[in-house]
């Protein structure tokens, strides 16, 4: 007790230590001012008396529960043993369509063009999970193949006037040729090394964005992207938001069904005994490049496609949306979705987009509770909120295999 | 935790729905910008002008006998947030919208208000395309476009400087791009001078000596900058260390405190075009002193052109006699109002007529307007 | 030939702190293979302290080189605690956790320490005291290489030559060698290895402050968001020299900066970064461990 108690002097007293530069002073060398802000050493020091107790619990109880589990205890939280529940998920599932299906009726517009924007970064979640959840490869500049769809309708529709629907599938595509392009260079590195190059891929396409100028329009962007038509009528602006609020579930559903027979399949499982182990992956016959370059691939077809919507449902497209800001976002949705579970994902995008709108008083602080709770989701709960449901074999006595995932 | 979360979103969901159910009777004036986020700076005086003069009219009795009210919405100045936010006003019933801040979003929410028959005065959005390109009848703005302050500052370069060889640079933005490639159209135009370098700079880069280098070894004897201060400052700041004698030229985005601060002495001697000094304008001192009286404060940047906007605005709709969309457009392009920008009309674009730029001199660490 | 000097001369000073930056990178790199994002950061934050005690220093009355000094060495403090901090709270809970999992707390710890600043100090760019005065001997080549760059040289000059030092001939530099050979080994015989791996950080910190500093007093300001860029250069000087190789981030962070220079001097800046990343893929596909990385052989 009297231990935890000095311990938690020692922290208060190492954070006062730590932060009375940047908290307590505030120079103003424009004006030639010295901000003295004494009180913040107050509130430091309370703060991190208080969190380190908290600290000391989080981390004795998770030691805990790897205890547990090794023990092979469950350590499965209420709602992951509801969710392994299959006629449960259904049901659940079925609902949460309806709900889905009936939330523009109820709404008004902004509400629902909220939640096309969220719904776009659920696709994007879903998408980049494929990379980082399933195959295991870290990319840093998923928001390329996001800007390359976006920028190909963009392009092809202020040119040529092609429309939405031709360009859903041609986004996609174009998306996963870069994919590939960008991808078959790169396979031979590993998971670092790979990071690193994929982050400066997102910079490159944003400078490029900014400086080919006669194909791009440089920073100044393309304005007056068509919305998608629906057989040629004139739509109001309500309307029009519901149309692609309804076009944003379709393709969440897609998206949702192939990535969930994918992760399911030959070439899913491949992807996820890569990210366990490549060594041993490569030992068992599995062709490591076609793995990766697919997996990369079809992470880029998603952000393409999405790219498309995106560009037609804001009409108005600028280098400036696709920085590395938006990559962290969408791994973040990934990450503190879990990684590899589609429901943790959708999760991980709703709270992430949908919160910063509704509480706009915390704006400010929006990206430091971002950062922070990347690191303390890691230390505390590195499975995100749900974690990915694995298949799980169990050998009964007889050949018998059940399936419980 | 989880629930936390779902209480907190159901309530603010409740809230943003209460808030909705609104009365016929006033007049809704929306006003957009960035309100948060690093932009803010930029946003929140034009908003503080808007709620000055709504607190003033409104005392007076209103406008057409109404009541008028604010619906402010903050965008971040992001185009993807702008559409949000121009979506929600429209559903809110704005019957004209002071805003946005910045013209990439300007861009971007425009055709919301286009379908919705819904006049938008920007204070500040200068790209120029917002209203050259014909495209958004329902704009206006009460600043200069940027086409007019690079005009303004080749001719001072030819004219004044007499410069013959220049080099045009920028900072890969919307802004500083737009304003060095209209710098080198009107360049080209003369063939008393040569554009010896045109190129763009990265902004955050650790420094620009290789540049400043280019800039010597092509004897430019200007420099033409299109972009903001912290490159500004950046780029003089090297000039002089590496004894560059080019003369600095360049726009509203530099003529800020932080340029002359930053910079120091090696600002000095730079040229900057800025708005035209609005002091003698007597409207522009009451708007000052109530702005001062009411927040203790100076009022940042846009404010004058922001209080302008909801003045002319509001003119508008009282002139108009509804706010019937063809009514206050017309009211807007044919009335002449008294604002702290000076006495305004719209022409057939949606540019002030009236509205302009100076050329400011850095002298002694200030910035002294050249007539 | 005056022209090639002064991009060469550019390019090096330029290299020189990209060279202490990656530093951090690579030691960290090489003892617990943790791509320390957040390192950027640590940077921004020395430059921000040595702001925050020059401020004082000028605005209270004093001024010149003594200046530069203390708020080198309160910096340098500062970082160093903050790396330390860093490594204690958001990487060490997590050792022995998949490979992802320290580098997207790092990515957050980045993110959280960007954003720290910008709400306890400010969005602005605030001017550095100009604190390295114009050597007269130097006057004749100023046009290519000025006093700050001289500065900036011989600094980074001697903090090269003190760390190599360090890591040769001291103990802790022997533990550090020990560890990133083989960490369950050097723990076998008696290295402490969490104090090496903390020290790893201070000293990787201390060398980005020193960065820091150098570059705030050069370009004359200073932002919380210098730190990304920063660090994402830096870092891929480090990944191009090898990483995990001390001599490498040196040599990486040279190549980097005369690459910037050159292609900006002779080509054109529009595209620079694109140049710097294409080096990157470049090198990377030709010599996948960098120019002087070790190919290390997985075991299984």
């Amino acid at each position: 007790m009297w231990q935890e108690f000095k311990q938690s002097i020692v922290v208060s007293i190492w954070f006062v230590f730590l932060t009375f530069p940047l908290m307590v002073v505030r120079v103003n060398t424009m004006e030639d001012l010295v901000e003295w802000r004494w009180m913040n050493i107050a509130w430091v020091a309370i703060a991190s008396f208080l969190l380190s107790y908290l600290w000391r619990y989080m981390l004795a109880r998770k030691q805990v529960r790897k205890k547990v589990e090794e023990e092979g205890g469950d350590t499965r939280s209420k709602l992951q043993i509801m969710l392994e529940n299959e006629s449960l998920r259904f049901k659940a599932m079925g609902v949460l369509l309806v709900a889905a299906l009936v939330y523009p009726q109820i709404f008004d517009t902004y509400q629902t063009t909220i939640m096309i924007s969220a719904l776009i970064y659920v696709v994007l979640g879903l998408g980049l999970n494929i990379n980082v959840g399933l195959a295991g490869m870290l990319d840093l500049g998923y928001v390329a193949f996001f800007g390359i769809g976006a920028y190909t309708f963009g392009i092809l529709n202020h040119h040529f006037d092609v429309g939405f629907w031709m360009m859903l599938p041609v986004g996609g595509m174009v998306g996963c040729l870069f994919g590939v392009i960008l991808g078959f260079p790169i396979l031979r590195l590993r998971g670092d090394y790979l990071a690193i190059v994929t982050l400066g891929f997102g910079m490159i396409l944003k400078v490029v964005l900014e400086n080919w100028g006669s194909l791009t329009f440089g920073p100044s962007g393309i304005a007056n992207i068509d919305k998608p038509g629906l057989f040629g009528l004139d739509l109001s602006l309500a309307n029009h938001t519901i149309y692609i609020y309804y076009i944003m579930i379709a393709l969440v559903v897609f998206t949702i069904i192939v990535t969930n027979r994918l992760k399911n399949s030959r070439v899913g499982r491949a992807w996820m005994a890569l990210r366990e182990d490549e060594v041993a992956c490569i030992a068992m016959g599995i062709d490591m490049a076609r793995t990766k370059l697919s997996a990369y691939a079809l992470g880029a077809f998603w952000a393409g496609m999405i790219g498309v919507v995106f560009a037609s449902k804001t009409t108005f497209i600028n280098p400036a949306s696709f920085t590395f800001m938006e990559s962290a976002i969408i791994l973040s949705i990934v990450v503190l979705g879990g990684m590899g579970s589609i429901l943790g994902v959708i999760l991980g995008a709703f709270i992430l987009i949908l919160l910063p709108e509704y509480m706009r008083a915390f704006s400010e602080y929006r990206m430091l509770i971002f950062g922070a709770s990347m690191t303390l989701m890691m230390i505390f709960r590195p499975q995100g909120l749900i974690s990915g449901l694995r298949q799980t074999y169990l050998y009964k006595g007889a050949k018998e295999e059940i399936d419980n995932g | 935790m989880k629930k936390m979360t779902v209480l907190i979103s159901t309530l603010a969901l409740a809230l943003s729905l209460s808030a909705t159910g609104f009365a016929a009777d006033t007049i809704k004036l929306g006003v957009a910008g960035p309100h948060s986020g690093d932009l803010a700076p930029y946003g929140i005086p034009a908003m503080k002008a808007a709620q000055l003069v709504v607190k003033q009219v409104n005392a007076k009795g209103g406008v057409l006998g109404k009541q008028v009210e604010l619906l402010i919405q903050d965008d971040q100045c992001k185009p993807e947030i702008a559409t949000n936010t121009a979506t929600k006003l429209v559903s809110d019933g704005a019957d004209v919208v002071l805003g946005h801040i910045c013209s990439g979003a300007t861009k971007a929410a425009l055709g919301i208000y286009k379908d919705a028959k819904i006049p938008v005065m920007s204070p500040s959005a200068t790209n120029p395309a917002l209203t050259q390109s014909g495209d958004y009848p329902n704009f206006f703005r009460t600043i200069a476009s940027d086409d007019i302050q690079a005009k303004l500052a080749v001719e001072f370069a030819i004219n004044q400087l007499g410069i013959e060889k220049v080099a045009v640079l920028h900072d890969k933005g919307d802004y500083g791009k737009g304003f060095a490639d209209f710098a080198k159209k009107y360049l080209d135009q003369s063939d008393k001078i040569e554009v010896v370098l045109f190129e763009g700079v990265t902004p955050g880069a650790m420094d620009y000596s290789s540049i400043v280098q280019k800039v010597r070894r092509n004897k430019a004897q200007a420099l033409i900058f299109g972009g903001y201060h912290p490159e500004a400052s950046k780029l003089v700041s090297q000039m002089a260390r590496k004894r560059v004698k080019a003369i600095f030229i360049s726009d509203d985005g530099v003529k800020d405190d932080s340029f002359l601060k930053v910079a120091g002495d090696a600002a000095d001697g730079a040229y900057v075009t800025g708005p035209r000094d609005l002091s003698t304008i007597p409207l522009n001192a009451a708007a000052t002193a109530e702005f001062k009286a009411e927040y203790g404060a100076e009022p940042g940047a846009f404010f004058q052109e922001g209080y302008a906007a909801a003045l002319a605005l509001l003119n508008g709709i009282e002139k108009a006699g509804s706010t019937d969309y063809d009514a206050v457009t017309k009211a807007l392009r044919s009335e002449y109002v008294e604002t702290p920008v000076g006495k305004v009309k719209f022409d057939s674009r949606g540019d002030a007529e009236g509205v302009g730029f100076s050329m400011y001199k850095v002298e002694n660490g200030a910035f002294t307007e050249l007539k | 030939m005056d022209y090639f000097l002064e991009l060469f001369f550019g390019g090096l000073t330029r290299g020189s702190i990209y060279a202490l930056i990656a530093l951090g990178y690579t030691m960290v790199y090489g003892i617990i293979q943790l791509i320390n994002f957040a390192h950027g950061e640590i940077y921004m934050i020395g430059a921000f302290v040595a702001l925050i005690v020059a401020g004082v220093c000028t605005i209270y009355g004093l001024s010149g080189v003594a200046i530069l000094i203390l708020a080198g060495a309160v910096a340098i403090v500062y970082a160093a605690a903050y790396g330390y901090t860093l490594e204690k709270i958001a990487y060490r809970p997590l050792r022995g956790s998949p490979r992802l999992s320290p580098l997207i707390s790092a990515i957050g710890m980045s993110i959280f320490l960007q954003n720290y600043v910008l709400l306890v100090q400010t969005a602005d760019y605030l001017p550095f005291p100009r604190l390295i005065p114009d050597f007269a001997f130097m006057e004749p080549v100023a046009h290519i290489i000025g006093s700050p760059e001289l500065v900036i040289l011989v600094t980074t000059v001697v903090t090269m030559i003190l760390l190599t030092l360090l890591i040769k001939k001291t103990r802790v530099g022997k533990g550090m060698r020990a560890t990133q050979q083989d960490m369950n080994m050097a723990r076998l015989v008696g290295v402490n290895v969490d104090r090496v791996i903390s020290m790893t950080f201070i000293i990787g910190s201390a060398l980005a402050a020193i960065a820091g500093v150098l570059v705030a007093s050069y370009i004359g300001q200073v932002n919380f968001y210098i730190g990304f860029l920063a660090g994402v250069k830096a870092f891929t000087a480090a990944v191009l020299g090898g990483i995990g190789s001390i001599p490498g981030a040196v040599l990486g962070g040279l190549v980097l900066g005369w690459a910037e220079s050159f292609s900006a001097g002779y080509i054109s800046s529009d595209y620079e970064d694109v140049f710097t990343f294409g080096l990157l893929v470049l090198i990377l596909i030709l010599r996948p461990s960098g120019i002087l990385g070790k190919v290390t052989k997985q075991k299984v």
